[in-house]
């Protein structure tokens, strides 16, 4: 018996190329004669265009062409709005490729060069003169919600692009009219830096003989960007061939469609040459989508005893200047169908306005919605827990909803699929010691040491997801995912995904599954990615659905051959296919076990056709669409220590414990990375990260010197431990767990912090927790201040 | 990320290099000052002279005191054994500058000519009383650290002069540390404190004492020195030199957006006390 290949912690195949270099991303292809592109960007948060005057530019060295949004005419159409969530009155101003008489953030281009020469295509965007006339400025989207803000776009009234609230308003003020107790506060979701490792870069080639178009750009979703990019050029799809060669990272900053990768197509188009434009970092900062930057007024119901009878916010959810591509679908579907958590919870309500500001546009980062709604219920239990007198732990566990393993109906509308909250929770607990630990605070406190602790319990949406739903709230695609496991005359296979992964290891993941349902090598099977005419149709890799939805596509396809092998082998055996036995890659007949036909030997025989049943078609290959029935609701609970020094307000990170439930796990050392990787997002969230503009919507966190990015030094061992909770409606049970992480810690460390700042007096404090202000929070509650 | 134009010239010697420069030229040694401002255009030299291979700016010499090349890389001086026997803050705080990346070809002339007033090395040198020697087309001269520094990325030398080397008294009898409170995202110093105490059995005969890092160039901070000398460094005049340090300062001050000045002054007293334990530990 070998071991089985599902659930072995093998080496991410990945990893070599990435670590020594030899991975190929965008900026590393190299064509003959391409041009560069530099953007000239809008140094200005709000300001109309009074004249561009390029000659000097057009006059440097090697400047090949200078362009302004007039002289591409109607050459380019606006980039769309893609998830049009209904009953919002949603609005979709337009938002054209370079500037048209306006600039609606720092960084809105308004101009391209095209040079032979990177460092002179910089030149040039510096000699290029901008006339502007300064307008007001708004980026709190509270404020910009308010009347007498700037108008951002004459056609979104009051900056309103849409008020979304689909809930029982009656029912929810009643609950809370009733209620023993009501806890408020007000959420500052700060806004956020995806910062992938690999900035964005996009290339086009276009062929005028063949009126085709091949762009390779950092892309989660190369069909989508392919027929994004075939509306707003106007060439037909199948004359548009998108690539997303390497990617280095995304956390969703590489889901939509910019206007740089509209800008290189259109101008390899005009100019029947390559055209290459790399963002830096600096620019990376200013014009790549940034996450969160929600304003939150949350209140939460509860009866004296800790029962929770219901949540309610009103959210002002920051856009930024345009609404990027799947922006409108993160504060509404994403994250107010969220509010009952893995709690008993009746009633929920949510209004999410959606604001247009002067920010850099908005849209999905790792969580994407998920991890704003995880927050303020897990920070409201706290303090409702504060309230009452009730231990917070006691709280979750009060209110929790009892084990269930094929649905269950929660008040927000969602069917989640399976769980067992109660477990993973117990177990957390158990491995943080959590009434010790109390014991253990009290002791210090007596020798002046403040230890804190927080403990969050979370269950999330992922897996996107059920195209039926997608369609219903407005998301303009389906969220199925295709996948061909084509197997070679000599045994090898090859398996075409529609997903991209960028990073999380699915090459490795999805041929476990492969390996582990057909009985190949795992070595053996080469999972290809990333090309539109090299893969079939796929929505992307995001929302934690790679591995739950292409896997399921996987599984069944694999199933599908492995059942052809069987009737092939049977026939190849001369034996009935009922008397077929199957076992690590072999086909024998039962009772005669020398006599065998391995998965390698009945592909081969498939490819000859030499000898093949009545009616079976030859050949050794499966495609299949698996569109999911449902998400995929992972949980779990995660626990942090934290200590907060008094004197500084420095907070030391001394414990985190992550119990998460992805049903059975593929490969636990993928897993554990996932995890990892996504608290060190989540926890910079809590104490770190955040990006600032000043009241004039300078971005004044433009580089790492001021945006703090987490640093290894900042964390201790993170303590893992899992429960095993299949999907009941998938085919391998398995759910996502690439954004868990992000989704339970930044809360969990946040109420630790304010855990252990309770005693000092401090009840709030608006995120990240820096150490200044921290302990100006306590000397303030001290009285003092310095 | 994509600097202007600019011409580079190596020199072999510190005539060839005094001689190279123009008027809108800079020297270049590690670059790790220099080449990140010039990639974001925010400097753009038309000229680099390349200082970095210049044999007579090299090394680290001990005799008395201590010589160092202005091109010694941060990590020599960090991993040197005459540094550590006798300015032991100068190594640590050089071991504490940037990365290992950073340390393995930043340079302490580089970096003091720079005069970023969140670096570290400068600190030390106010405070253990360090003379740069400097040389341009009239000659040569020393100026002490104190005066070296003249505020925000602003030092003492004229245009075409040159750094060749830095010299310290010998404090191998002397307590000293440099303790650094790092910015998370920069790891430059929100404020580091330099402490270099000449103990007389139990009681200081002498302490010198410098901020950075809450400040726009190294202080030297005399009320914080005058409050620890001649006491026997009990918590009561720790107290009095961490209120005398934040007055000592006061005019320096300086912040970002998410570390004020306000809360980096107060920090001083505390990284003092801190300084202070960390020499006599």
């Amino acid at each position: 018996m070998t071991t089985r290949i599902f659930g072995s912690g093998i080496k991410r195949r990945e990893d070599p190329r990435l670590i020594t270099g030899e991975a190929l991303y965008t900026d590393d292809i190299k064509l003959p004669g391409v041009l560069h592109m530099a953007v000239v960007r809008s140094p200005y948060a709000h300001a109309n265009i009074v004249s561009i005057d390029s000659a000097a530019a057009e006059a440097m060295e090697g400047v090949v062409a200078v362009y302004t949004s007039d002289d591409i005419g109607d050459g380019l159409a606006g980039l769309p709005t893609a998830w049009l969530i209904p009953d919002s009155d949603l609005k979709t101003p337009e938002h054209p490729a370079l500037a048209k008489g306006k600039v609606r953030y720092v960084g809105d281009g308004v101009a391209i060069v095209l040079a032979d020469d990177r460092y002179r295509a910089q030149d040039a965007a510096d000699a290029v003169v901008v006339e502007y006339e300064e307008l007001p400025a708004v980026i709190d989207p509270e404020e910009a919600a308010q009347e007498g803000a700037p108008l951002i776009h004459d056609d979104v009234e009051g900056n309103i692009a849409f008020r979304w609230a689909p809930f029982d308003k009656e029912a929810s003020d009643k609950v809370f009219a009733d209620a023993d107790v009501v806890v408020s506060e007000r959420i500052l979701q700060q806004r956020l830096l995806p910062t992938a490792m690999e900035p964005r870069s996009a290339m086009a080639q276009y062929n005028a003989a063949t009126a085709e178009l091949t762009l390779w750009c950092t892309s989660q979703n190369p069909h989508i960007h392919r027929f994004i990019i075939s509306a707003v050029t106007g060439l037909n799809e199948n004359k548009v061939r998108v690539i997303a060669p390497e990617v280095g990272g995304g956390f969703g900053s590489k889901i939509p469609c910019y206007p740089d990768e509209a800008l290189v197509s259109w101008a390899a188009i005009k100019l029947g040459v390559p055209v290459k434009w790399t963002e830096t970092r600096s620019e990376n900062y200013l014009i790549t989508i940034h996450g969160r930057d929600h304003v939150q007024h949350v209140d939460m119901a509860a009866s004296s005893d800790g029962k929770i009878l219901g949540v309610r916010a009103t959210v002002y959810a920051g856009m930024g200047g345009y609404l990027s591509t799947a922006a409108p679908g993160i504060p509404t579907i994403l994250h107010g169908l969220l509010y009952v958590g893995p709690y008993t919870i009746d009633s929920v309500y949510c209004e999410s306005i959606g604001v247009m500001t002067n920010g850099t546009p908005t849209d999905a980062y790792r969580g994407a919605g998920r991890p704003e709604a995880t927050f303020l219920l897990e920070r409201m239990v706290d303090n409702v827990a504060r309230e009452i007198g009730m231990d917070p732990a006691e709280v979750r566990r009060k209110n929790l909803i009892p084990a269930f393993e094929d649905g269950y109906e929660v008040a927000a509308g969602l069917s989640y699929d399976s769980g067992d909250y109660p477990a993973a929770f117990e177990k957390a607990l158990g491995m943080a010691g959590y009434g010790d630990f109390r014991r253990q605070q009290k002791s210090a406190m007596a020798e002046g040491r403040h230890l804190g602790i927080g403990v969050t319990a979370y269950t999330e949406m992922c897996g996107l997801g059920p195209s039926q739903v997608a369609g219903a709230v407005g998301f303009q695609g389906g969220l199925w995912e295709s996948a061909t496991v084509r197997v070679t005359p000599t045994g090898k296979v090859q398996a075409l995904i529609g997903a991209s992964p960028h990073g999380q290891g699915s090459e490795t993941t999805l041929a476990q599954i492969i390996a582990d349902e057909l009985g190949f090598p795992v070595d053996d099977i080469e999972v290809i990615h990333g090309d539109t005419t090299e893969t079939p149709m796929g929505w992307g890799t995001y929302g934690s659905r790679t591995t739950p939805v292409t896997g399921a596509a996987l599984a069944v396809a694999s199933q599908k051959l492995k059942e052809k092998a069987r009737v092939l082998a049977a026939h190849l055996m001369e034996a009935n296919v009922d008397d077929i036995e199957y076992a690590d890659g072999s086909f024998s007949v039962k009772g005669s076990p020398d006599q065998a036909q391995s998965i390698q030997d009945v592909a081969l025989m498939a490819h000859l056709a030499w000898n093949m049943p009545e009616g079976m078609d030859p050949g050794f290959e499966e495609s299949q669409f698996y569109d999911p029935p449902n998400f995929v609701y992972p949980f779990g609970t995660h626990i942090a220590i934290v200590e907060v020094d008094a004197e500084t307000g420095e907070i030391e990170l001394q414990r985190y414990i992550a119990v998460d439930d992805c049903g059975p796990q593929i490969n636990p050392e993928i897993v554990a990375g996932q995890i990892h990787g996504g608290v060190v997002q989540g926890v910079a969230q809590a104490l770190c990260e955040g990006a600032v503009y000043d009241e004039n919507g300078q971005l004044l966190t433009g580089t790492m010197m001021d945006y703090c990015m987490p640093k290894a030094d900042m964390f201790p061992n993170f303590e893992l431990g899992e429960t095993v909770t299949p999907s009941p409606h998938h085919p391998i049970g398995v759910k996502g767990v690439g954004e868990t992480g992000t989704i339970a810690s930044t809360p969990t460390v946040y109420n630790a912090v304010l855990d252990a700042l309770a005693p000092l007096g401090v009840k709030q404090l608006d995120m990240p927790l820096t150490s200044a202000k921290v302990w100006s929070a306590i000397q303030d509650a001290n009285g003092g201040g310095s | 990320m994509w600097p202007n134009k600019f011409d580079y010239v190596r020199a072999g010697s510190v005539d060839e290099a005094l001689s190279s420069i123009t008027d809108d030229g800079k020297f270049l040694a590690g670059g790790h000052s220099l080449l990140p401002v010039m990639k974001l255009r925010l400097d753009a030299p038309e000229q680099l002279v390349d200082i970095g291979r210049i044999p007579e700016l090299q090394g680290i010499s001990a005799n008395g005191g201590l010589t160092i090349g202005a091109a010694a890389t941060h990590d020599a001086i960090a991993s040197s054994a005459d540094v550590q026997a006798m300015c032991s803050a100068l190594a640590s705080a050089c071991g504490q500058v940037g990365d290992q990346g950073v340390r393995n070809f930043g340079t302490l002339g580089g970096n003091i000519a720079h005069a970023d007033p969140a670096s570290d090395p400068p600190t030390v040198l106010v405070a253990c009383g360090a003379t740069v020697n400097i040389q341009g087309a009239d000659g040569a001269r020393s100026v002490g650290a104190e005066d070296f520094f003249v505020d925000l990325f602003e030092t003492a030398l004229d245009d075409g002069e040159l750094i060749t080397s830095v010299s310290l008294p010998n404090c191998s009898d002397c307590q000293c540390a440099y303790v650094k409170f790092p910015h998370p995202a920069s790891r430059y110093a929100i404020v580091g404190v330099a402490v270099c105490l000449k103990m007389d059995g139990g009681t200081c005969a002498q302490a010198d004492v410098a901020v950075g890092g809450a400040t726009v160039k190294a202080v030297k901070c005399a009320g914080a020195e005058a409050a620890l000398a001649g006491t026997t460094l009990d918590d009561a005049a720790l107290n009095a030199a961490a209120e005398a340090v934040k007055s000592d300062i006061a005019d320096w001050l300086a912040g970002d957006i998410a570390y004020p000045e306000s809360y980096r002054q107060q920090m001083a007293g505390v990284f003092l006390k801190r300084a202070v334990a960390a020499a006599q530990g």
